[in-house]
């Protein structure tokens, strides 16, 4: 035994034994059974001595993308945390500035890269507010559908993703199955299975196919009964209500300081949802429910997640159901192309084309903020127009970036085991951390 | 949302209180806009905060923007809400370039709504906008030891050399 100092030293040194003389076994326990003493009883010890801080990331399968953690353990409890991003900084909002307003959508796409539509619907959105620009019934309705099929399969890569950092392998396979189908659904409506660039400033860029809403209603026939099984496998899986129970519960007034927007404030218990509240698209006319939780704990968010997807499919559903009919994209010419069939016959038609697709289309100066519910919570989009075919400043107020705040408060305090929990829980996506 | 006259309402109850804080007002798309400066807009944010009948206790969206043949050069946007009500109101601080070499500067708005703290260091990041009595006052998306205001209109694209595997050894620096 070497020399020692302090009392917490000599208190260490007395339980210090050889592995000969705790037998064979010792090596296979953990270190608080050897010494005798709880990890507890050890935070009296001085925090230079026992503080341990490590980076978590950023290439750590359960971050979810390039997020580094630096996180200070004491033994197994996370004493302090604070995220380190801009690993994918791409400079999206950078690049938006130098591209007219229709070559910008595709990049807003992949800033929020498991939420496009709702990438597409904040941009084009906050261009039409500047435009005053109307658009038809149809469209609204389509959106609508689109961005429901949308949140249903970023829900279901969550809840995937979750239940593997959690050991559950099997939820994950089960939920990129039905994914799957909604991609396979936006393969159908636009010819892409991701980045669809679908929404167009002034409506859709196409009416959906023939036999697209048979395979919609088939899709949301299935879907309560996928819903049904996921329930089945984790609802009471006593692993999983370990990890999840009581776990990274911060209360509501604090996720609000915070700006913690979505399902992590609903599951705290506050029913604050932009669809019910602001008037945009066809949502004023549909008919759904806000779930909310009672604790805010993992449990709580798990649970809202999975009923918002339920709210969803009756939400298509009625989208189906509800469906107008008429054009689906904006009849003005300054900003939406002509029909194909018309440039051959109109001289007008063709130099519109002509000028839209080689300048663009002008935006009146202005800027204006227009917010959408995201999956994760209140997606901005602030865009500021010079008069010209570009926009000066194009910012995306990205849920994930702001709910990443609240991370620090859930995970301090508790085990490494549930900062990984919460982290699968708070569902960031860090191309739209990081833009 | 406040309507016109309802903003006007506003911006005098403000002025009353902390003279000549609002600068001016504007209403367009819907969506007002209460105008200020740097060294008032901490007092504004904690008047529509605290005082009753304004109460907006959520910051929605913190951003900043470059206008730049316009003076004053830069403005950082706060997107206000009032939950109970669903009124957002938007507060613009208009900052002035103070010139070559240094840094504008302007209160930072953490103590009254903590999620402006990942916020202001993006405007930091990006325009160089130095927030007076920051926690934290560090770049956030870009590296640690980058030069330069990224986002700010004079800034250029292009401007900092990409490697390749084929143009790694005229990259200065880079192989060194």
């Amino acid at each position: 035994v070497d020399q020692v100092s302090t009392p917490t030293e000599q208190r260490w040194a007395d339980t210090r034994r050889t592995p000969e003389q705790l037998g064979r076994d010792a090596v296979a326990r953990t270190d608080a059974q050897v010494i005798g003493t709880s990890p507890i009883e050890r935070t009296e010890l001085e925090r230079e001595e026992e503080l341990f801080t490590i980076n978590m990331g950023p290439h750590h399968p359960a971050t979810h993308g390039v997020l580094r953690l630096l996180v200070s353990l004491e033994g197994e409890f996370v004493r302090d945390l604070n995220p380190v991003m801009g690993y994918v900084h791409t400079g999206i909002e950078k690049s938006c500035e130098q591209h007219p307003y229709w070559k910008v959508i595709p990049f807003v796409e992949r800033m929020d890269y498991l939420s496009y539509y709702f990438n597409m619907e904040a941009f084009c959105g906050c261009v039409e507010k500047l435009l005053e620009l109307e658009i038809p019934p149809r469209a609204k309705w389509l959106r609508t559908l689109h961005l429901e099929l949308n949140r249903i399969s970023s829900h279901l890569v969550g809840l995937g993703t979750t239940a593997l950092d959690l050991g559950a392998i099997s939820m994950f396979w089960y939920c990129f199955r039905e994914r799957d189908k909604v991609l396979d659904l936006c393969e159908m409506s636009s010819g892409q299975r991701m980045h669809t660039r679908y929404f167009q400033v002034g409506g859709v860029f196409e009416d959906i196919p023939v036999g697209f809403a048979e395979k919609v209603r088939g899709f949301c026939k299935d879907m309560p009964e996928r819903i049904d099984q996921y329930a089945a496998l984790l609802d009471r899986n006593e692993i999983f209500l370990q990890r999840t129970k009581d776990v990274g519960v911060v209360p509501r007034e604090r996720l609000l300081e915070l700006g913690v927007t979505g399902p992590l404030l609903r599951a705290a218990g506050e029913p604050w949802d932009l669809r019910k509240v602001t008037d945009y698209l066809a949502y004023p006319e549909l008919e759904f429910d806000v779930p909310v939780g009672t604790v805010g704990d993992n449990y709580d968010r798990y649970k809202v997640r999975l009923q918002e997807m339920r709210e969803s499919v009756r939400i298509i559903e009625q989208c189906l159901d509800g469906l107008p009919e008429g054009p689906w994209i904006a009849d003005d010419r300054k900003v939406v192309l002509p029909p194909r069939h018309e440039l051959s016959t109109s001289m007008e038609a063709l130099i519109h084309h002509f000028k839209l697709v080689t300048e663009g289309f002008r935006v009146p100066p202005g800027e204006a903020y227009y917010a959408i519910e995201s999956p994760r919570g209140e997606l901005g989009c602030f865009v500021v127009a010079d008069g010209s075919a570009q926009p000066a400043r194009v910012h995306m107020r990205d849920p994930s970036f702001v709910n990443l705040q609240s991370l620090r408060e859930m995970c301090i305090g508790g085990y490494v085991a549930d900062l990984i929990a919460n982290l699968a829980m708070l569902d960031p996506i860090l191309g739209g951390i990081d833009r | 949302m406040p309507d016109a006259v309802g903003l006007e309402l506003i911006a005098d109850e403000v002025n009353t209180r902390h003279d000549g804080a609002i600068l001016g007002t504007s209403y367009d798309h819907g969506q007002a806009t209460l105008l200020t400066g740097p060294d008032q807009v901490h007092d504004v944010l904690a008047y529509l905060r605290e005082a009753p009948g304004q109460e907006y206790h959520f910051l929605a969206s913190l951003h900043g923007a470059d206008y730049l043949p316009a003076v004053p050069r830069f403005a950082i946007h706060y997107e206000l809400l009032n939950m109970a009500r669903v009124e957002r109101l938007r507060v613009k601080a208009l900052i002035e370039d103070p010139g070559e070499g240094e840094l504008p500067e302007v209160d930072s708005v953490c103590d009254l709504y903590p999620t402006a703290n990942f916020q202001e260091r993006e405007v930091y990041d990006f325009f160089g906008i130095v927030f007076r009595g920051h926690p934290d006052m560090r770049r956030i998306l870009m590296p640690e030891d980058y030069e330069g205001w990224p986002q700010r209109r004079d800034f250029p694209v292009g401007g900092d050399p990409v490697i390749f595997t084929n143009t790694e050894n005229e990259v200065p620096g880079w192989t060194r």
